[in-house]
Order: structure tokens, then sequence, then C-alpha cells
């Protein structure tokens, strides 16, 4: 108990590490997703494809692949990425942790998006036509705004996945609570103790994560609630 | 073809042994998920408490951490408990073993989930008729119950497949020589990080569409005499 204790900044540093790189992740990958959803459900395959391929790429491989990937198979291409100045950013541990999470969440976020934009009621956009809407202004106003909500629950499932997935930066030396488990737990030999609590503070981290979500899905549905009250 | 400076076979070694643990772990989670489902359905609120705690807390928690949990954690614990009875008793835990387990025991939450949804989707009248034709409780769950299940789980189970296929990966942290591994050790020998890493991806990405073809035969035999709409 006493070694919990002791190391308790080391783990509040590391949850701090661990929420940093997740949110992160999260918001440049969600940023990426809608519009990648939106190529992904044009009707033209020379637009629609390559965004598949990259969907289907990233949603097909394990996380742990991408990441060695990324942050090892840089290396290969050291003079390459050096002759471009961006040698620096492929050597941080930690540029690589964020890149690899962004990318493979916006694959699954573009996915669940392109489930709601399908999932859009015929009969709202023909309405919105009718009423002379068309391209950006359909989307910006009717069909993003509902498909959000349709793919509101699974996405909260993906932030869920991309919380925990973002353990496995620890392999590539990021001290996030895995990490800083790691290491005080080699060092000290008290295994199950130090790895348990980690355990509890992903669990914490992970429910407090889902009832922000549900919160604001009650939120993205409030028109929902009004007619029953 | 396929020789990767030599190290083509250590992959494709890599990749049958991902595909055993992968079996086999999906074997256990099934068994697992079965009878978490007849736990959550059961009577005893004991019983369903339990279950409900095993999926909450392992949902909760990543997988890598669960894995080094197991590793290195039950080791030590059981090393500290027999110290504590007076009968010291030192075990290591094989690396197959423990990854297998692991892996089995946490998507067994994941599919005591999908069970729990599959069960719920048979109509009660058709469990009420079976009993009221005589058969007894096992019968009716091996006739009835099962079958129909089947067809609304496979799904379900498909996509705890594919989300497993891809955690064993994490084994190859519990120097497991799977596929990861052994894409490791390759591109430490030769400098070639990229090379060995993407082909390690491209054969992931083999084993997700051979999947998807699996299961889509799997639901088209599960859904006979179904009619379409």
């Amino acid at each position: 108990m006493e070694i919990i204790i002791d190391n308790l900044p080391r783990f509040l540093n590391a949850v701090w590490v661990t929420i940093q790189i997740t949110a992160i992740s999260v918001l440049i990958g969600f940023c990426m997703a809608i519009p990648l959803s939106v190529v992904r459900v044009c009707a033209r395959w020379i637009f629609s494809w390559p965004v598949y391929l990259f969907t289907f790429y990233f949603r097909g491989t394990p996380l742990l692949v991408q990441i060695f990937l990324i942050y090892y198979g840089s290396g290969q291409f050291q003079e390459q990425l050096y002759a471009i100045g961006l040698w620096n950013l492929f050597q941080s541990p930690w540029f690589c942790a964020v890149l690899s999470l962004t990318l493979n969440t916006a694959a699954y976020s573009t996915e669940i998006f392109r489930g709601g934009i399908q999932g859009v009621p015929a009969g709202e956009i023909e309405a919105a036509r009718a009423c002379g809407m068309s391209g950006t202004l359909l989307y910006r106003r009717i069909i993003i705004p509902r498909a959000l909500r349709i793919a509101w629950p699974s996405y909260t499932n993906e932030v869920i996945f991309l919380l925990q997935a973002s353990s496995l930066v620890s392999i590539i030396t990021v001290m996030d609570i895995t990490g800083v488990a790691g290491e005080i737990a080699t060092r000290s030999f008290a295994f199950y103790e130090i790895y348990l609590f980690a355990a509890a503070l992903y669990i914490v981290i992970v429910y407090g994560v889902l009832w922000v979500f549900r919160r604001i899905e009650n939120r993205l549905n409030a028109f929902l609630h009004a007619q029953n009250a | 073809m396929f020789d990767l400076e030599g190290y083509g076979p250590l992959l494709l070694y890599g990749a049958k042994l991902t595909v055993y643990v992968g079996v086999l772990s999906m074997a256990i989670a099934i068994v697992l998920g079965l009878i978490g489902m007849l736990g959550k359905i059961s009577a005893s609120p004991v019983v369903r408490f339990l279950v409900n705690t095993y999926t909450t807390v392992i949902r909760g928690v990543p997988e890598l951490v669960l894995i080094l949990l197991v590793y290195y954690g039950a080791p030590t614990l059981i090393q500290d408990i027999s110290l504590l009875l007076g009968h010291p008793v030192y075990i290591s835990l094989n690396p197959f073993v423990s990854g297998v387990l692991t892996i089995g025991f946490i998507y067994g939450a994941f599919s005591t989930e999908v069970f729990r949804g599959a069960y719920l989707a048979v109509p009660k009248g058709q469990v009420e008729a079976a009993r009221a034709c005589g058969m007894s409780t096992a019968l009716t769950f091996r006739r009835i119950l099962l079958p129909q299940m089947m067809r609304f789980a496979i799904p379900g189970l498909g996509n705890v497949w594919m989300v497993l296929i891809k955690a064993t990966a994490l084994i190859s942290v519990i120097q497991l020589p799977e596929l990861m591994r052994s894409a490791d050790i390759a591109s430490r020998n030769t400098k070639k990080p990229f090379t060995f890493f993407l082909a390690a991806s491209l054969i992931y990405l083999g084993i997700t569409i051979i999947s998807n073809i699996l299961q889509q035969w799997a639901e088209k035999r599960a859904g006979r005499g179904i009619r379409k709409a």
C-alpha cells in the first residue's frame, strides 16, 4: 500500500498524460472524421474509394502494428524525413503515439458517422430540399446534426475504446498510466498491487467519460424529452 | 515471393500462432459468454451481481493492463499468499497459456453482452411452448434457445472476433512469438522495421478479410428458413 501512496504524484501525472493523449487524438480524429465520412458516402467512387481504403486498413490491423509502423518504421526513412525537416517529430514517442491514435480513431469514427449519415431519414432530406437547401447548407443544417445524434452512442463506445487503447503507447516509452505502473512494478516487484491500482484508475476514468458522454447525448436529444414532459 | 530476406517463414509461423491464440481464446470467450448470459438471467441476485461485476470491471480496464496483471501479477500474488500460509510456491506462467486465458477472459465479458442481447431477441412464447411440450430446461436450451440465439448472436460474435484477433497482438509484450513479435524480431535483425511491420499489418488485414467472408457465410447459414423481407 505504501508504495502506491509514495508514488501517487507520479500516478496523477500519468493520469493527466493518458487523458491528454486521448483528448487530443479524439478532438483531431473527430475533426477529420466528419469531412471524411461525407466524402465516404459520395456517389463518385474516385472520391469515396481512397477514404474506404484508409478506413479499411486502419480498422483491419491492430493498433499496436500501426504504432510500431509509425514509431519504428519511420526510422527506415530517416534521411528523407530529415531532408524535409520532420525527423525531429518522428523521433518523439509522444508525437508518434498521438499520430497513430488520431489516424486510428479517425478511421473508426468515419465509419460510425457514415452509418449515421446513411441513417438520416430520406424524408427529412427531401423536406430540406423542398425548402430550397442544397449542398453544404443541407449537410450543415440537416444531415450532420441528425447523423451525429444517430451515431452518438456508437461514438461514445469508440472514445472509450480509444481511451483504453491509449495504454499501448506505454510500449513506446510514453509515461501514461500503464507506463508508470510498469516502471514502478518492475522496480518494486509489487506487480499485482500496482497493476490493480492502474486498472482501478482506468475504470474511474472510463466511467467518468461515459457519464460525460451520456450527458452530451441527453443534451443532443433534448427535443425528444420535451415532448414527453 | 514471400521471402523477406529469409524472415518470411518466421512471419508465417507467427501468423499461425496468432490464429491459434485467436481461435482458442474465442472458444473460451464463447463458453464464458454463455455461462455469463445464464448468470445474467439467473434468479439469484448474488449470481447476477457477480456476473455484472465481471462485465463492468473487464470492460472498463484496458486489455494490456489485464495481460500484464495476469502474466506478472498472478505469480507474485500466488507466491505472497502461499508465503502467508507457510508453504511457499513459486510458479511462472507460460506466455501462451496466460495470453490465451487472459484474452478469452476479457472477451468472455463482451460475448456475455452479445448472448444476453440474443437471448432477449428470442420470443418468450417459444420457450413456454417447448416447456408445454414437456421439454426439460436443458433440452429447451439446446433445441430451442441456442439455435435461435445463434442467429442473433453471430453478427455480434463476429465483431468480438475482429477485435479479439487484433488484441492478440498485445501478447507480443509478454514475449510470445506470434505475428507481431516475429515481425519485431525480424525488423531488429534487418534494421528494416517499416518493411516488416507493413508485412505483418497486411497479414492481419488478410485474416480480417477471410474472417469477414466466413462471417457472411455463417450468418447466411444461421438464417436458413427465415423469410427475407
